[in-house]
């Protein structure tokens, strides 16, 4: 029969050889083959103390940025929850008040800004729709949770810290 | 001091020694399941239990205390009183074995020659043999008492397979006999100690009789018996919380013993090269024989452990090819080889 | 003191070996009787012990309990005997084996009658240990000892005869 690839190997079906009938060669091969496990360096990473490394490209928790003032640059145009394939993300607008310039740098702003990382695929695209460099991806990932509402992120767990109110 | 024509001293030390030889075989039971999860996570490129203490050193105590507070279960359809006497047995005959290995020389304390040995039978092996052909009760009447099919189905192959590998066993240990001319177990490691260790005289009963005690010990290759993954844990399979424990703690006082016992019989027990040429006092002399004895069964141990974590489950026909095909032959030639040898040298 | 610790344990072994012997023949359940031979034969090991018979005392345990009675308790639990399934037992058998135990029993009744019982003699009789035993065994009782072992041996190869015949 013609193979697809050259890498398929025929079975060997020939009588074992009185060497092979006796096994304990093949048994000790086996158990040189442990006893160098025994002493090779371990896979396990022992998660709280160590953590693995991301890699540069890594996607993970989202966060709503602010510019350098400490106002949110996020304006709720909805690009990014047009974008998103798993329709993780939901918001609602409202207009900025007089008085209100500190918060947010836009007129119109997202008074709701909810994602649902259940449904999100953590594919990026909300970050490359942002038009005003508002969604970001970190470097985290979502922490285990009792209930499906714990997954459900608000603005208040989106946005990064306030740089002047922290000052 | 004698009262009542009975030697109370001798009492006393005899109570002590059984004592300490239990609570020995006790942790190095505990401590052995620590070893093998330790031992198959390394050879497994992973860590092992880390989490409970240092190296997860109080892994075991943790591992016992949940096992003693786990709800106790008896099966409604189940015999009550043979499921309980299961694990009893099975418990019981592993500790039993430890009486007659000589774990030591003699020492003297306060003019009193002690022996380290519970009891220097003049038919040592001859009671282990027979307490090991016991063990098999636990498992039969556990797993029938369960009123399980898997558990019934893994008492039958205990019952084959303890049987099928006795054979063996007896006929390497024969051949042993032959070379020693004694069934005592101290005179066999006093033989050694003058003389080199009777591996090098018995090389094949060696590895037949090292076989044979996997499968009496019921370790992979040879785990018929609780195959997880056929049967469902077999015999323990309705068993939870201690007597659930009592089987595993069984298996693993086993494993101790099988180990001190081949150390013992093939690799020169408590005795080690230029002991008498130490030139030191002789409780130093048998404290440090007792040391080396310790690192020879816990090197077998590893072994045990080792093999586990390397070899495949046998299957059925294939266990029973090997022990009535295979081994009992070559016990047979072993044993006439030796038989020969004997007489050639006596000539 | 009445009794030397060797007639305590004599009574308490014979105790377990009467009880364990009755619970053999009164047990309704064949595991249950199985299991009770296995400690009467533990109960005559300790009586062999007591005799200063040691090598017979744990070959009585490893042949008697640990290998044929793990194949008798094997048989029994593979064909699951219960009250369900025992078959009715018809009246004339019943009073066929009253008939032929009371027989038995006025054969032994008749044959003890004359026997005396010899005197047991008061110091340790060594025939009992192993070496002894052996010497015996290869020298006096050779020729029976021989013929038993071909009896053996022709049961082994009656058993690999019927094991190839598939």
């Amino acid at each position: 029969m013609q193979t697809l690839t050259n890498r398929a190997k025929p079975v060997d079906r020939s009588p074992m050889t009185f060497m092979e009938k006796m096994y304990l060669p093949a048994i000790f091969t086996g158990m040189g083959i442990t006893l160098k496990h025994l002493f090779r360096r371990k896979a396990t990473v022992a998660f709280p103390e160590q953590k693995r490394q991301f890699s540069p490209v890594f996607r993970g928790l989202h966060v709503l940025n602010r510019d350098e003032e400490g106002r949110e640059r996020c304006t709720a145009c909805g690009l990014c929850a047009v974008a998103c394939p798993a329709e993780a993300i939901t918001m609602e607008a409202a207009e900025r008040k007089p008085g209100e310039e500190h918060l947010y740098r836009e007129e119109k702003y997202a008074a709701r800004y909810e994602i649902n990382m259940l449904r999100c695929i953590f594919c990026g695209f909300c970050e490359e729709a942002c038009p005003k460099d508002a969604v970001y991806m970190s470097e985290t990932f979502a922490p285990a949770n009792y209930q499906r509402k714990g997954f459900i992120y608000g603005k208040q767990d989106l946005l990064i810290p306030n740089p002047k109110a922290d000052k | 001091m004698t009262l009542l024509s009975i030697d109370w001293f001798y009492l006393v030390e005899k109570i002590l020694l059984i004592s300490g030889v239990l609570v020995l075989s006790l942790v190095v039971a505990m401590y052995s399941t620590w070893g093998e999860r330790k031992v198959a996570a390394w050879i497994q490129d992973r860590l092992g239990p880390n989490r409970a203490g240092p190296m997860g050193l109080l892994q075991p105590l943790a591992d016992g205390g949940k096992l003693f507070f786990k709800e106790e279960i008896i099966p409604t359809h189940s015999n009550r009183f043979l499921f309980i006497l299961g694990p009893s047995i099975a418990m019981m005959v592993a500790c039993m074995t430890s009486a007659v290995i000589p774990w030591g020389d003699t020492i003297t304390v306060a003019g009193r020659t002690v022996s380290l040995q519970v009891a220097d039978v003049n038919i040592g092996i001859l009671f282990i043999f027979g307490v090991v052909s016991m063990g098999v009760y636990g498992i039969m009447i556990g797993g029938w008492a369960s009123n399980n099919k898997y558990s019934l189905l893994a008492s039958i192959r205990a019952a084959s397979q303890i049987i099928s590998y006795e054979l063996p066993m007896g006929l390497a240990l024969i051949a042993l006999l032959m070379l020693t001319g004694t069934l005592s177990l101290k005179e066999i490691v006093e033989q050694q100690r003058h003389g080199v260790w009777n591996v090098c005289l018995q090389p094949l009963g060696f590895l037949i009789f090292l076989i044979c005690a996997f499968a009496e010990c019921n370790r992979t290759p040879f785990d018929l018996p609780e195959a997880e993954n056929e049967l469902n844990g077999g015999y323990h399979l309705e068993y939870s919380s201690m007597k659930l424990g009592f089987f595993l703690f069984a298996e693993y006082i086993n494993m101790f013993i099988s180990s001190a016992l081949i150390a013992t019989l093939y690799f020169g027990g408590y005795s080690f090269p230029w002991m008498d040429s130490l030139g030191w006092g002789e409780n130093a002399i048998a404290l440090l024989g007792f040391f080396i004895f310790f690192l020879k069964i816990l090197f077998f141990i590893f072994v045990f452990m080792w093999v586990r974590w390397t070899i495949p489950r046998f299957r059925y026909d294939q266990l029973m090819r090997l022990g009535w095909r295979i081994l009992i032959p070559l016990a047979l030639a072993n044993m006439l080889i030796t038989g020969a040898l004997v007489l050639l040298r006596q000539h | 003191m009445g009794m030397s610790i060797q007639q305590i344990i004599f009574m308490v072994l014979s105790f377990v070996a009467l009880v364990s012997a009755l619970g053999v023949v009164l047990s309704k359940n064949p595991v249950t009787s199985v299991l009770c031979l296995i400690v009467t034969f533990f109960a005559i090991a300790g009586h062999y012990i007591m005799l200063n018979a040691q090598f017979l005392a744990v070959v009585h345990i490893i042949v008697y309990a640990g290998a044929i009675m793990v194949l008798f308790l094997y048989v029994m639990m593979l064909m699951n005997l219960n009250s369900d399934i025992e078959p009715h037992k018809r009246n004339w058998l019943k009073y066929a084996g009253a008939i032929s135990g009371g027989a038995l029993l006025v054969v032994l009744v008749a044959a003890l009658r004359d026997a005396s019982v010899p005197a047991l003699s008061e110091t340790a009789t060594e025939i009992g240990l192993i070496h002894n035993l052996g010497k015996l065994l290869f020298t006096q009782y050779v020729v029976p000892f021989e013929i038993s072992s071909i009896l053996f041996l022709s049961a082994m190869v009656g058993a690999v005869v019927i094991g190839k015949k598939d």
